[in-house]
């Protein structure tokens, strides 16, 4: 993930468009890039896409994939589905919370971490799950996830 | 002779460490002849990483292998299968796997997903094969005898849709696989995008000759980055040999493929609001008419299928639609490829008839709860299904037997919840989901499921009122995230009514 871009961003937007494909494709290369869609990418994207400024800001809205504040060096996303759910998944979000003074959606002021919560990464039988930047991790403990994010810290 | 070892790199094994184990082996065997072959899973998720070694009597398993135990097992000669504490003796013989009756799992976790070489020997193509031969009625013709209902959770018949594509009179035409799967709970379709990738592909070429459709999409959801990248390459290597392209196998008919992947929606698996999402746009849900089948995607003729249900046509096409239909009971035919989760001891892909019986799946296939706690409850076919209580584990799997308890099979996966559930933060939290999932099309749902979760917060909540809430919800939603959301709530309230304290209405009487 790299620091946003301007000149990055409206290259990804063009590439994009250029393959014949979707502003959500768009949005999809510009969180790959950069984490979130910045507002600078706004303007880009009504022009590329010929949409107006209410309906990109819509799809960017609708689809929780797609950030508007940059994220934390790290993100942790807890599973909160069901399945996860009845092994634990809720005393787990809680103990990560409390331990990092966060709530899901929130980022440190500091910068290092954002927590999210995620539906069902499809781990299901091996929860509870999480994704940790990117990468897969199943049957989470208190320790095995304390274990987890205190490498990432170190 | 050259020793073989197995080790999935499906995203469960992924996560549970099966990397670093394939490089401990590769790194302690750098002087042995081996090869280590990375598969898909078997979906034995309880034993994963689960690793296989072949031997002179066939695949020797290993489960719940770590790096760390990979000293010992090379100790232990675990490459000529010898005795060690995580053996699990023979693969086929693990009684998880013996007891189920494999057909679109059959070659799942043999080989590595994109060894077309390997597919076609184990039967890969058969269908596309004999589907090149024959015209598009007569395809069409064994879908229906086969008695193929959509696994993606309506449960519609599938010929019924393929005949209406077929008959529209359009020049272009589309396959759209749904690959959102987003049910907690399920996890069928990512197991065979990861682990058999060309028997989607094949299904949906079989599909595209018998429509008239030459263009496919796999709309994926973005939890899958494994299977991205295995359904990416393995789209890549059938069209180098041409499964896929402008003139398939030397046939003059055309199939492309490519894959889209989604925005972390569940309603998007709708599937109108998955036609939108495809066009680029926000999901909200469609009103329906117009038929997907008519109008789809951009306005033109497209086949929505579940991944499972394109994956079950190979079978059909090759070995003739009444072997499919025999299988299974009455209209529920085939095989439903069940997935155990939440508090289960023997978590996983169970692939079986439909009509055994939940407690049969349960016990004999799941070995109970994981925890040890007694079972209070399940939730069958994702967010939107029933919570059952045990007096009602005998009844079998059919979708018509689920559909007379009020409850369905929906993409057929079990959350096995214990004794220490919360019955009414089930229900709370169903209400809930529905609220960060609702579209925003229909008030019921948008509005009605705030209020559901509000009233559900109070330990004395009034029934009364949730029971009117959930009524208006069932005839006041366009789509099933709505009109079904009552369904978990509902049935928590009916069979645990004591965690929902006492009915207001009843009080006042
Ligand atoms: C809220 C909602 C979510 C759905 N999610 C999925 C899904 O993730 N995968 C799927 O195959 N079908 C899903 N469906 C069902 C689809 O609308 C559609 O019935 C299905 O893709 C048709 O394929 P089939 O005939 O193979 O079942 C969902 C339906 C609703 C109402
Ligand atoms: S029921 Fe809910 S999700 Fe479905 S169309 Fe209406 S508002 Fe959208
Ligand atoms: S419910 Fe957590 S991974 Fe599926």
């Amino acid at each position: 993930m790299t620091r946003w871009n301007e000149k990055t961003s409206r290259a990804l937007i063009e590439e994009t468009h250029k393959r014949g494909e979707t502003l959500t494709m768009a949005l999809r290369a510009l969180v790959d890039a950069f984490g979130y869609v910045d507002e600078a990418a706004i303007a880009p994207l009504m022009q590329t896409f010929a949409r107006s400024r209410a309906e990109v800001l819509g799809v960017i809205a609708y689809y929780d994939d797609f950030r508007t504040t940059p994220p934390g060096n790290h993100v942790v996303r807890l599973c909160q589905a069901e399945a996860c759910q009845a092994v634990g998944a809720r005393e787990l979000t809680a103990h990560v919370c409390k331990k990092t003074g966060l709530e899901l959606g929130q980022t440190s002021n500091d910068g290092a971490l954002t927590l999210e919560g995620v539906y069902c990464l499809g781990l299901c039988a091996n929860g509870p799950a999480a994704l940790i930047d990117d990468a897969p991790v199943a049957e989470l403990d208190t320790d095995r996830l304390d274990a987890k994010l205190a490498a990432l810290t170190s | 002779m050259t020793a073989r070892v197995y080790i999935p790199a499906d995203m469960l094994s992924l996560a549970l460490g099966a990397d670093e184990v394939a490089k401990v082996i590769a790194e302690t065997a750098k002087d042995t002849d081996i090869e280590i072959i990375r598969t898909g899973s078997r979906g034995i998720c309880w034993a994963e990483p689960l690793i296989e070694v072949e031997t002179g009597a066939g695949r020797v398993a290993y489960g719940k292998v770590s790096a760390d135990d990979v000293p010992s097992l090379f100790a232990a000669d675990f490459l000529g299968g010898g005795a060690h504490k995580k053996c699990l003796g023979p693969v086929n013989e693990i009684a998880f796997l013996k007891e189920q009756q494999r057909h679109i799992f059959k070659s799942c976790g043999l080989y590595a997903p994109c060894d077309l070489t390997s597919y076609a020997a184990n039967g890969g193509f058969a269908g596309l094969r004999a589907a090149l031969a024959m015209n598009a009625g007569s395809i069409i013709d064994e879908v229906e005898a086969s008695g193929l209902r959509g696994r993606g959770g309506a449960a519609f018949p599938a010929f019924i849709k393929w005949r209406t594509v077929m008959g529209a009179n359009k020049t272009q035409k589309y396959i759209v696989c749904n690959a959102d799967e987003g049910d907690s709970g399920t996890f069928a379709d990512r197991l065979i995008m990861e682990g058999d990738p060309f028997l989607l592909i094949e299904g949906m070429v079989i599909a595209g000759l018998a429509t008239g459709a030459d263009k496919g999409v796999i709309y994926l959801r973005s939890e899958y980055p494994v299977a991205r990248k295995v359904l990416e390459q393995a789209i890549t290597t059938a069209r180098e040999q041409n499964w896929l392209g402008p003139d398939i196998q030397g046939s003059g008919k055309a199939f492309d493929l490519s894959v889209f992947v989604g925005g972390g929606s569940y309603v998007c698996g709708e599937e109108t609001a998955l036609l939108e999402s495809l066009e680029g746009k926000a999901g909200i849900v469609r009103a329906k008419p117009p038929l997907p089948a008519l109008e789809g995607l951009y306005g033109l003729p497209t086949l929505i299928h579940n991944v499972i249900t394109l994956c079950a046509v190979p079978e059909i096409i090759a070995q003739g639609g009444e072997a499919h239909a025999k299988l299974g009971v009455g209209r529920s035919a085939g095989t439903m490829c069940f997935q155990l989760a939440g508090d289960i001891k023997h978590g996983g892909l169970v692939e079986v008839p439909f009509g055994i019986s939940l407690r049969t799946l349960l016990d004999d296939f799941g070995g109970g709860t994981r925890s040890g706690l007694p079972i209070k409850a399940v939730q069958i076919g994702g967010p939107l299904g029933a919570y059952l209580p045990p007096h009602l584990f005998d009844t079998p799997l059919t979708y018509e037997a689920f559909a007379d308890l009020g409850a369905g099979l929906g993409h057929g996966g079990i959350v096995v919840f214990n004794e220490r559930a919360d019955m009414r933060a089930q229900a709370r939290y169903a209400f809930e989901f529905c609220t960060h999932e609702s579209c925003g099309k229909c008030t019921p749902c948008r509005i009605g499921s705030v209020r559901g979760a509000e009233l559900l917060t109070s330990s004395t909540p009034d029934l009364g009122l949730v029971d009117d809430l959930c009524d208006v919800m069932v005839a006041g939603s366009a789509c099933a995230m709505g009109s079904m959301t009552p369904i978990p709530v509902q049935s928590a309230m009916t069979h645990f009514p004591d965690e929902f304290g006492v009915r207001a209405t009843q009080a006042a009487e």
